[in-house]
């Protein structure tokens, strides 16, 4: 091994991305290769210069009132086109099957009475929102913005880890991360070929127009956030500023009779689509909660009436239970009549007799998670748990077994990390975001790589001191970057100029 | 443009303008302190407090670093640079998707002087010398990349009304000390209006004609006319009517008003009473943020729900 990469050792068990024990992965050649005449020092000081950057440019998250930057590794985690390729297809059919199970559960209920998945698993989960049932939406899209968490398992094959339907967020650090990278590796980015990342704003504007009301030409856009001491506030600012729109808070809305409007220093204006960053819990006091400030009374109403498009749709929560995750393979096969083409974690369903007691028995070498949590809330490492830990969580199994599934330790994959100068294996997860305008789910090329950045630690989220890479799919070797934009912006505008007569989908 | 939006815009304008003059009353006033063993420090430090608006218990003693502390460092006081910056850039951060990034970028980093202490390090000069420069990026990057529509005239408006409000009490500190002449000497160049000023009067200095250039010449850009004059104009572009009588903003009738008494009085009439006729002036800075609040930015008061019933 030659330069910074000298002395790097990947030995556990988990699956490095770019070395297998002493020999280079092929996707990593070139980086190698390009980074062999950069020192630590060199190195030290462009990472110095990218967490400034970050600070000056306000690129932050909240936790808990404080603002800090979010950690971004000089390294990038580089996926070759193939896998891409492979990624893509497999986002697109898992967003493709939750938007189909959507429509049926607040419609028919076809699934249940076919007998793949049982109807309390919808009518006792906490998502199913009965504001949602017999709405159709303009377009027939509820998922208009997803991010399918991947892991890679040891031997590298990629899996789902859980669906994300209602708000994903992280988005934004796709796009910052890639300016940021590109400045401090320059030279290493120009001598690879890069799908490129900032088209994200354009396709998502383009997505949210197409979901206007019926008969709305021209639609007015608006971002709608909690506000500024929001976790992710960066990020909607960044999406409302690169789409061109309004970035609104609750207060800012007014509804009346079954309309929705701004208010602005002319007055009231009408509001047509909301691509909200507000759980549903908080958009409507009318409907949930009654203390929430955060939404506006009157939105859910508006909705049902078809005066306005709520993005995503209300109640999407049903779908990326985790319990439903469990369905998910099923469900793909239910609706499209296709075999998965990215396989779940493997799971075990606590409700199901036969697996609990495998599940109890195993305690101390099963990761358990509660169906209803998010952001890693909740779950129980066995293998890191204490005695008592895994007493406690035993009697909370056996008392709500419904709501637990059970996963064995996916030891995520690993890249290389640079952490307090030094290099070192850390262990990262995927989040591609997909956008889907009715015609078509797009996939953006990357998607956000988070990375745990404590040695060993298993959790990448940033509320548990993760931080994030630059992704950089590689294009393929058929297409030049050129073609492949130009297809796209090529797709991008045939169905982009709204006309009155939108929505005859139904 | 949403309401809420325009209004922090509007305080972006004040708090920058505001930390700017701070700086240059501060510069003038620690400079006279310094030089001048005649002057008293304990009442001027008095006297420079209650100007700036803070009311300080007669027991408490006042010095020259309690002065620094209240209306530089401390980002608790309400009057300080350290303060207005920090509230310029929340003011920023809630309208940062309709602010240009280099105009968001600017004033972050002003701001991350001041939060990781380098401002408070800064020798007293140097560190007033640094808030003027940095304002002046602010104000330049603001005019290099701002559309001329409602953001702009907001942001304008606001700079105005708090360029009026502190060069009055820039002009009533001059009456702090019984120094005279000199003492507009240093005002002046606070405004950096020195040159102009004897230009303009071709070396003439008297106390009634430095009082008369910042109060009320129309082409020097920090004195009051001048700034009620651009605050006007702001009002009037906001508002676009074509009225043949009146006005139907009270912000543009008390603004217009103030100009007038101002122009129209006689010079001696004003000078007559100094510290009077800028605590008017003050006054009427903050009806007119009253009317332009009522008026534009009312409808972003946050409207309570309460639940019947549960």
């Amino acid at each position: 091994m030659s330069g910074m990469f000298e002395g790097y050792v990947a030995d556990g068990p988990a699956y490095d991305e770019m070395f297998d024990g002493e020999s280079l992965r092929a996707p990593y050649e070139l980086l190698r290769h390009s980074l062999r005449e950069l020192t630590t020092p060199e190195l030290m000081s462009r990472v110095e210069t990218l967490q400034a950057n970050y600070l000056d440019q306000g690129v932050t998250f909240d936790i808990g009132g404080e603002e800090r930057a979010f950690p971004l590794d000089i390294l990038p985690r580089v996926i070759e086109a193939e896998t891409w390729s492979r990624i893509e297809a497999g986002v697109q059919q898992r967003v493709r099957t939750l938007e189909a199970f959507l429509a049926d559960v607040y419609d028919a209920g076809q699934v249940f009475d076919d007998g793949v998945i049982p109807r309390r698993v919808i009518t006792t989960s906490s998502h199913y929102h009965r504001q949602s049932a017999g709405v159709r939406p303009p377009n027939g899209v509820r998922v208009h913005v997803s991010g399918i968490d991947l892991v890679r398992d040891n031997e590298g094959e990629f899996r789902v880890l859980e669906d994300n339907v209602r708000v994903p967020s992280g988005v934004s650090y796709v796009m910052t991360n890639r300016r940021a990278i590109s400045a401090a590796l320059a030279e290493t980015f120009a001598e690879h070929r890069i799908r490129p990342v900032g088209g994200y704003p354009q396709r998502l504007l383009h997505a949210l127009r197409a979901a206007a009301p019926a008969g709305v030409a021209d639609p007015t856009v608006v971002v709608l956030t909690p506000g500024v001491y929001n976790g992710a506030y960066f990020e909607h600012a960044l999406l409302a500023r690169t789409m061109g729109v309004e970035l609104v808070e609750g207060r800012d809305l007014e509804c009346s009779r079954g309309r929705v409007m701004m208010r602005t220093t002319k007055g009231l204006e009408p509001v047509h689509v909301i691509y909200r960053r507000v759980d549903d819990e908080f958009l409507d006091p009318v409907h949930f909660r009654p203390d929430s400030l955060l939404g506006a009374p009157g939105l859910i109403d508006a909705a049902r009436a078809g005066n306005v498009t709520i993005a995503n749709a209300v109640g999407n929560g049903v779908a990326d239970d985790k319990l439903v995750y469990t369905y998910l393979p099923d469900l793909i096969r239910y609706y499209l009549g296709e075999e998965p083409i990215i396989r779940n974690v493997d799971t075990w369903r606590c409700g199901d007799a036969e697996a609990r007691e495998e599940v109890l028995d195993r305690l101390d070498e099963l990761v358990l998670k509660p169906v209803d949590g998010s952001g890693g809330k909740g779950i129980v490492i066995g293998p890191r748990a204490t005695r008592a830990e895994l007493d406690e969580l035993r009697g909370k199994v056996i008392e709500d077994p419904r709501s637990w599934i059970a996963q064995p330790v996916v030891q995520l994959s690993t890249v290389p990390t640079f952490v307090d100068g030094e290099l070192g294996p850390r262990h990262v997860d995927l989040r591609p975001f997909a956008v889907n305008d009715g015609q078509r789910v797009w996939v953006l090329p990357g998607g956000l790589t988070r990375v745990a950045l404590a040695k060993g630690e298993l959790i990448v989220n940033s509320s548990r001191g993760g931080g994030s890479k630059d992704t950089w799919v590689l294009a393929g070797p058929t297409q030049t970057l050129v073609e492949q934009e130009q297809q796209q912006q090529q797709q991008l505008q045939t169905p982009s100029a709204p006309s009155a007569t939108d929505g005859e989908d139904d | 443009m949403l309401s809420r939006i325009a209004e922090s815009l509007f305080w972006i304008g004040r708090y920058i303008e505001r930390a700017e003059d701070t700086a240059r009353i501060l510069d003038v006033q620690t400079q006279l302190l310094l030089e001048d063993a005649t002057v008293e420090e304990e009442p001027t430090c008095r006297g420079l407090l209650s100007i700036m608006g803070l009311e300080i218990e007669p027991e408490t003693h006042v010095d020259l670093s309690m002065v620094l502390s209240e209306l530089a460092w401390s980002p608790t006081s309400v009057s300080s640079i350290a303060f207005a910056l920090a509230a310029a850039r929340e003011s920023a951060r809630r309208a940062r998707e309709t602010l240009s990034v280099p105009m968001w970028e600017t004033i972050n980093t002003t701001y991350r002087t001041i939060q990781s202490g380098h401002f408070h390090s800064m020798r007293t000069p140097a560190a007033f010398q640094w808030v003027r420069d940095r304002a002046a990026l602010v104000n330049g990057t603001a005019d290099a990349t701002m559309t001329r529509d409602e953001g702009w005239h907001f942001l304008m408006l606001g700079r105005c009304i708090e360029r009026v409000d502190m060069t009055s009490r820039l002009v009533a500190t001059t009456s702090l000390s019984s120094q005279g002449g000199a003492q507009w000497t240093s005002t002046l160049r606070a405004c950096g209006a020195y040159e102009a000023f004897l230009r303009t009067y071709r070396g003439l200095e008297t106390e009634r004609s430095a009082a008369e250039f910042l109060l009320l010449d129309r082409l020097f850009p920090r004195s009051v006319v001048f700034a009620l004059n651009r605050a006007e104009q702001c009002v009037e572009n906001l508002e676009a009517s074509n009225q043949r009588a009146g006005f139907q903003s009270e912000a543009q009738r008390l603004l217009g008003r103030m100009r007038a008494e101002l122009e129209y009085r006689s010079l001696a009439d004003v000078l007559s009473d100094l510290p009077v006729e800028m605590e008017r002036l003050q006054r009427t800075c903050a009806q007119a943020t009253e009317a332009v609040t009522r008026r534009y930015f009312s409808a972003s008061e946050a409207l309570t729900w309460e639940a019947v019933g549960d």
